[in-house]
């Protein structure tokens, strides 16, 4: 199967099949046992390897957000070391946002033991709930938003203004994404329910692994954000 | 039940019923086969195209400032045509000269070094070099060629918005586009062709708005750090694909330590991307709310200009400078890396040896990405930054030295000895060894704190950067096409142009760039629109002379290249699958790939990716894909194996990962 | 081909080793204290450097020289892998090296940095905007009046905000030259009205940003006299390139004199002694013409 190729005018010089060398195609050559089975984990994944990216790529990204986050600490530690800061009194509604991320975070865990017990009506009613509580999140940070504008505290204010601003909106962008993607999990449960759309289900486990880590991060996040901009210093 | 779980079962010619389906069917019509086509290698070439037009346009450019440098007051008159109010009557003037300094800065390094290698190269190699049929999300993979796309005619508008030139909006000011410009983005009419304050933009030049530092700095500015946001995004997004795709899909018996350099350069490179660039994104994201929200993250209390104090509270200029920095060097490397890969493995196969020192070349790879977070404080020695700090960060800097000195020892282990064949892309491997070596180590100087203090933004720093990051890599990559083509496009570039414009290009950027150190030590600062101003300048016009000539030379070799390329895609030879007798996969498929790369069959690897000049081996290379008894059937001793490959000889990438 | 990339290679290495070895593009004099010093750090780590190049771009060349393929049948390159034990020798001797230099190249910046100036420093307080240099000198009585970014009017030629309420200002001297004494420490309080701009004189060798919003506070101590092109390194706008100032070094006693000069008479006699000192530059080439004959 080797085949010799004339480096000056690319031709070759012996006789193969049309695809190239090296091919264990055909079933000729199937590796070096002589057998194909029991397959090694390595062929798996390139039958059906979406459910390994899911989660692969989930972390991948969960880091780049976190760089952007952390680049913006250290903005913010860098500046708070500057004179000038003025330190903005925690709005209480905050707690509230907390709380009620947090209880989403739980729900999400339960719709996702739902799955693995196979309870459709349990995984689609805890994934409701997480939707629900997600956008309570949001309208509590907006909420608490309104009430700092209410109180004369605007983005151009002080720069610890600046960063809340900046840092809960930028929050509440990724959240609204892991939002995106809580409800089209949804979306797709109901339509299973239907009968509407078949589901891979190890597919699925896999998006419902990787829109949970995105989630929990999301959540943690928070609660990264909140300690630094009102219980550090 | 399940569709993964059953496909186990099945024999492998059923293996390509699995993934009949979803994308993986060859898309019909033009505009999803070559448009919006979710095929890696289409994606590759896309890239490709579009680094080239930023190149050329980069490059076009760059002439337009050495002829400004050269003669300050002649008047072309074509320009006078094209810039009315940056070159009125053909005479370019200081802001247009500045605006040219920011677009070739900011259009080389991110369109062009850092799309082509990676965006382009990458996004079609690497797959195939893994043996995968394509990148683990297409859909991401098209995605982020459209938003670097989108960011490169932003950029390209930033051109456009302010004075009154040729094409510019402010013409018709009762336009809706114009109104948008005058309201939103502080722009109009200033008179100038575009943002001035560099590639790196540092504030407040670049963040007082409403042009109020200079002209140019109103809706040009704001465009240009939109543009960059937006490159950010594209490819946080391409390298998350990049990093999956190797994690996830490399073929059986593609261990890590089999993988070809390139791969481990593409790799590392979207480590860094990933890390890097959520950093510039977090600083441009500032820099625009501080340009249009009133914030004072970069803009001190007090700033003055034309006697009116504005109202900002206190941020600090030096916190940009920390930012961008510790993006724009893990940037330096994102643009050497590949070139670094790609030198690895085309000095490898044109000195018919294998790789001296392969895991040397991987740690020295990975050190190089990984110490380069470490060191950003040295583009800042004299910005006022604690004298402490830049002293720990000059010794960190000279270590990043010894694994680059590493790198060179070992190219130079690869090819001495080795049986040397002097094709087009093997002269581009070997002129990168030389200008990496020329530009990387005057590092030892500029990483001195004590000598930055003469050295710093001098042209002494320009002729260090442009050397090393500007045309090393652009050697790389040109190697990269050279050695590709022909896999990319299935026929031949002409070797004879090809030559011609290697030993052109070769003496012309030495031509180029050397003169700059001189410059540099005599004490030309960079980014002055004209050298007219100071007598200790005027014994540098010789030189300046010099530059400018080499200047022009190379850049019309490069036409000599855009020729070859273009002929040779419709009139170039016809290529085989490999010409170059080369040992990595994607030399194992037709030139060009099938859409799926490897024909709805998976290639198993069963040794390190150099393995050329096995003794005892039919042939003096060896492909990944031949099985070991193949060679033992011809009757020789079973070939040593190198460090490669480490492992049984059907070694598998993947035990215990999944 | 290979010879052709080899010669060309070592052409190129003696072209780059002769740029670097012509005295006639080398730093100017250097004319502070720390400059010998300085010089000589330059000096070892280009030797460093140039050893370095050439080994490398000779060995390459001596590499495509000798290593062609002839093109025959079945030639065989050398098979190795690498070689660990001369991996880690090359390692360990570049590591040596570079952290050595490394740890050399902080001398002249400990020296400069890591110390306050010295008491009895002459100061200067240099407040720079876009195209122009100012220096604020503190007048007789050695003290600087109080400044207020507010009072900043370039229209009535108030170009540093000085308060003329302030007793302390009546005094001081604002010109847009650089006068310092010489051997004596000079310490330059850097501030900047707008953008970031970069004091720069090559003769010194030594550099400085001036960031808005902070009060950069630097010093070094000329040691000879003379006039010398002042120029702004750090890329602050349009007329960037036109940013340009003098540093005058003149003798103690004329400093001692000019101190002492209120602000209309000190302006004429910095302006008088610009036109008697001539350029640095000049003054060198007329030395290194005399020394000829």
């Amino acid at each position: 199967m080797v085949t010799t190729v004339n480096t000056k005018t690319g031709e070759r010089t012996a006789t193969r099949p049309s695809r190239g060398v090296g091919f264990d195609g055909g079933g000729k050559r199937t590796g070096g046992n002589g057998s194909r089975q029991p397959f090694p984990p390595g062929d798996q994944h390139q039958r059906d390897e979406t459910p390994h990216h899911y989660r692969i790529g989930m972390w991948v990204a969960v880091a780049s957000i976190l760089m952007l986050f952390m680049a913006l600490t250290s903005a913010y530690v860098f500046r708070a070391a500057v004179s000038g800061w003025q330190q903005l009194r925690t709005p209480p509604l905050l707690w509230v946002s907390t709380g009620v991320i947090l209880a989403s975070s739980v729900s999400f865990e339960l719709a996702r033991r739902g799955l693995r017990r196979d309870d459709a009506a349990a995984y689609q009613r805890w994934l409701g709930v997480a939707v629900l509580l997600g956008f309570a999140f949001l309208a509590s940070q907006f909420l608490a938003w309104r009430g700092l504008i209410a109180q004369g505290v605007y983005l151009a204010s002080s720069p610890h203004s600046s960063f809340f601003y900046l840092l809960t909106a930028l929050h509440a962008l990724h959240l609204s994404g892991g939002i995106a993607a809580l409800c089209y999990l949804l979306l797709r449960a109901r339509r299973e329910a239907r009968g509407t759309t078949a589901v891979n289900k190890v597919k699925r486990r896999a998006a419902v692994d990787a829109v949970g880590i995105y989630w929990h991060f999301m959540d943690g996040l928070w609660i990264y954000l909140f300690g630094l901009l009102f219980l550090w210093r | 039940m399940e569709e993964a779980t059953q496909a186990e079962v099945h024999p492998p010619d059923h293996a390509a019923h699995a993934h009949a389906g979803g994308h993986h069917t060859p898309p019909s019509g033009f505009i999803r086969k070559y448009v919006f086509s979710l095929d890696h290698k289409v994606i590759g070439i896309q890239y490709l195209f579009l680094a080239m037009f930023s190149a050329f346009t980069g490059m076009a450019m760059s002439l337009l400032m050495r002829a400004r440098l050269t003669w300050p007051d002649h008047a072309f008159s074509f320009l006078g045509f094209i810039f009315k109010t940056g070159a009125p009557n053909g005479q370019m003037n200081p802001e247009f000269y500045l605006s040219l300094v920011t677009m070739h800065g900011t259009m080389m390094v991110f369109f062009v070094l850092t799309t082509a290698p990676q965006g382009g190269f990458g996004n079609y190699m690497l797959p195939i070099q893994v043996g995968a049929d394509d990148m683990a999300f297409p859909r991401l993979n098209m995605l982020s060629f459209w938003v670097t796309l989108v960011g490169l005619l932003v950029l390209v508008s930033a051109i456009f918005v302010e004075g009154s030139s040729a094409f510019s909006l402010s013409a018709h000011p009762n336009s809706a586009v114009a109104k948008f410009v005058t309201t939103y983005l502080n722009g109009g009419g200033t008179g100038t062709i575009g943002p001035i304050g560099g590639w790196t933009g540092y504030p407040p030049l670049s963040a007082i708005p409403g042009g109020k530092s200079g002209p140019g700095q109103g809706a040009g500015a704001t465009l240009w750090i939109t543009s960059i946001a937006i490159f950010c995004v594209a490819s946080l997004l391409g390298a998350l694909n990049f990093i999956t795709t190797l994690l996830n899909m490399r073929c059986r018996g593609m261990s890590l330590m089999r993988m070809p350099l390139t791969c481990w350069s593409w790799f590392t490179t979207a480590v860094l991307a990933l890390l890097a660039f959520p950093v510039l994104l977090a600083a441009g994201v500032l820099l625009i709310l501080d340009r249009h929200a009133g914030t004072s993250f970069f803009i001190p209390a007090g700033e003055i200009f034309s006697d009116h104090v504005l109202p900002n509270k206190g941020g600090s200029p030096i916190l940009w400078q920390h930012l961008f920095w510790f993006f724009g060097h893990p940037e330096v490397y994102i643009a050497i890396l590949p070139g670094m890969g790609a030198t690895s493995h085309i000095l490898s196969t044109f000195a018919r040896r294998p790789v001296f020192g392969y895991r040397a070349m991987v740690f020295a790879m990975f050190g190089i990405g990984m110490l380069g977070f470490f060191v950003w404080g040295h583009h800042m020695f004299v910005s006022g930054m604690s004298p402490y700090t830049g002293m720990a960060f000059s010794v960190l800097t000279l270590s990043i030295g010894v694994p680059s000195a590493i790198k060179t020892f070992n190219w130079l282990g690869t090819i001495w000895g080795g049986k040397l064949r002097f094709t087009t892309p093997m002269l581009f491997a070997l002129g990168f060894v030389s200008l990496f070596v020329a530009g990387g180590i005057t590092g030892l100087v500029l990483g001195q704190t004590s000598l930055d203090l003469a050295f710093h933004d001098t042209y002494f720093v320009l002729a260090h950067f442009h050397l090393v990051m500007g045309v090393a890599a652009i050697f790389g990559i040109f190697a990269g096409i050279y050695f590709w083509f022909p896999k990319m496009f299935g026929r031949m570039m002409n070797e004879s142009l090809g030559k011609i414009h290697f030993f052109v290009s070769f003496i012309g950027v030495y031509g180029i760039f050397m003169p700059m150190h001189s410059m540099g030590v005599v004490g030309m600062p960079r980014r002055y629109s004209a050298f007219t101003e100071y007598a200790f300048l005027t014994k540098l016009h010789p030189l300046v002379l010099v530059v400018t000539i080499s200047a022009f030379i190379t850049a019309a070799v490069q036409l000599v290249f855009l020729f070859n390329f273009f002929w040779s895609l419709w009139k170039g030879e016809k290529a085989g699958d490999n010409p170059w007798e080369a040992t990595t996969l994607e030399w194992a498929i037709p030139s060009p790939p099938p859409f799926d790369n490897f024909g709805g069959i998976v290639p198993v690897v069963y040794r390190g990716a150099y393995e050329f000049s096995v003794p005892g081996a039919p042939e003096d290379f060896t492909m990944q894909t031949t099985p070991d008894d193949e060679i033992q059937e011809a009757g020789h001793a079973a070939p040593r194996l190198g460090e490669q490959g480490v492992g049984s000889t059907t070694g598998n990438g993947h035990n215990g990962q999944h | 081909m290979g010879r052709l990339l080899g010669a060309l290679l070592f052409l190129i290495t003696i072209a780059s080793v002769w740029l670097f070895a012509n005295a006639r593009w080398w730093f100017p004099h250097a004319i502070t204290e720390h400059g010998p010093a300085y010089d000589n750090q330059f000096m070892l780590t280009i030797i460093v450097v140039g050893i370095a190049f050439v080994t490398a771009q000779v060995a390459l060349g001596i590499a495509v020289w000798k290593y062609s393929a002839k093109g025959e049948r079945g030639e065989r390159a050398v098979y190795s892998h690498g070689n660990n034990r001369l991996e880690m020798i090359w390692t360990g001797i570049t590591a040596l090296i570079f952290i050595g230099v490394a740890l050399l190249g902080q001398r002249v910046w400990a020296r400069l940095h890591f110390y306050e100036a010295p008491p009895g420093s002459a100061q200067v307080h240099v407040v720079a905007q876009q195209f122009q240099w100012n220096f604020h000198y503190p007048g007789k009585d050695g003290q600087f009046g109080h400044t207020e970014p507010r009072l900043i009017k370039d229209s009535e030629l108030n170009f540093v905000g000085l308060d003329e309420n302030d007793p302390a200002a009546k005094d001081d001297q604002v010109v847009t030259t650089l006068v310092v004494p010489v051997n004596r420490p000079v310490e330059l309080t850097l501030r900047s009205k707008d953008v970031t701009h970069s004091i720069w004189v090559p003769e010194t060798r030594f550099k400085q940003d001036l960031v808005p919003g902070m009060s950069i506070t630097v010093h070094y101590t000329p040691v000879e006299t003379g006039k010398f092109e002042l120029a702004c390194a750090e890329l602050c706008g349009q007329l960037h390139f036109k940013m340009k100032s003098y540093l005058l070094v003149v003798p103690q006693e004329q400093y001692n004199d000019l101190i002492q000069l209120p602000q209309a008479q000190f302006q004429g006699r910095v302006t008088q002694l610009l036109k008697e000192y001539p350029l640095g530059i000049e003054k060198a080439a007329a030395q290194a013409a005399s020394a000829g004959q």
